[in-house]
């Protein structure tokens, strides 16, 4: 299954839905570009929905570090939805569980922002 | 079924999906369970966009050898490319605090993760080549 990325708005928290593979010349690059754009509109508060991912690769971990960091640079929050059982272990053996504040509960996730 | 077939693949993304689903496949036949194909081929794909990318830094002139053998037990995948190789030891640890931050550099601990046996050496033509083991158990 290919990447998909939509977003929605929950109050003043954009979620971004995240299907498919986020890898190298897939998912990774759109949501990149999606970050920017929410960015640029002035969306700082960015809930990453990973829920129906189901493969992701070095390069999609990398993008959801430059995503976190590009958004909190810019004095915005990043948090992730959600984990498959997947991702999970790849963001335990790669030590960011820890980096990101993880969340499985969609309205407590919206009202965590601050 | 056992035997070794030896793939010449271009340098680029569409080729990385090719070994990894050549891989995958393989994995199958032998009776790995999903999860374990899944693994396997995370670490191929790793693997694969090392090479292509950072050996071969995909230019049309260069290949990647990709080596599959399948025994009765085990895969052995031998991944080999034109570019100017390198030392695994001197790649930064990902985990460590001051690079837990970067956006790249996890692609050699996914692979060290996710296979039994893991090696990294110079090709004879000074690339890289990357030989992945993976028993069926």
């Amino acid at each position: 299954m290919s990447a998909t990325i939509t977003t929605r708005q929950v109050g003043d928290v954009t979620v971004i839905d995240a299907a498919g593979k986020i890898t190298l010349g897939e998912g990774a690059a759109m949501l990149r570009d999606q970050v920017k754009t929410l960015l640029a509109a002035g969306n700082k508060k960015i809930l990453i929905n990973l829920g129906e991912v189901n493969y992701i690769d070095s390069s999609g971990i990398g993008e959801l570090v430059s995503s976190f960091t590009t958004v909190s640079n810019q004095g915005g929050q990043l948090k992730l939805l959600n984990l498959t059982k997947r991702v999970h272990d790849l963001l335990q053996i790669t030590k960011l569980y820890t980096v990101f504040e993880i969340h499985d509960d969609e309205a407590k996730a919206v009202r965590s922002f601050s | 079924m056992p035997g070794t077939t030896e793939t010449l693949l271009d340098s680029n993304l569409e080729s990385v999906d090719s070994a990894e689903n050549m891989a995958v496949d393989a994995a199958k036949t032998l009776g790995m369970d999903e999860d374990t194909c899944m693994d396997l081929g995370l670490a191929v794909r790793e693997a694969m966009v090392n090479a292509v990318g950072h050996g071969n830094k995909y230019s049309p002139d260069k290949k990647v050898r990709y080596i599959l053998d399948t025994r009765s037990d085990s895969l052995h995948i031998t991944i080999s490319d034109q570019g100017e190789g390198f030392d695994p030891n001197r790649v930064p640890d990902p985990t460590q605090g001051e690079n837990l931050l970067r956006g790249g550099g996890r692609g050699l601990l996914l692979i060290q993760t996710f296979v039994d046996e893991f090696e990294v050496r110079k090709s004879a033509s000074g690339g890289a080549e990357v030989k992945i083991v993976k028993y069926a158990n």
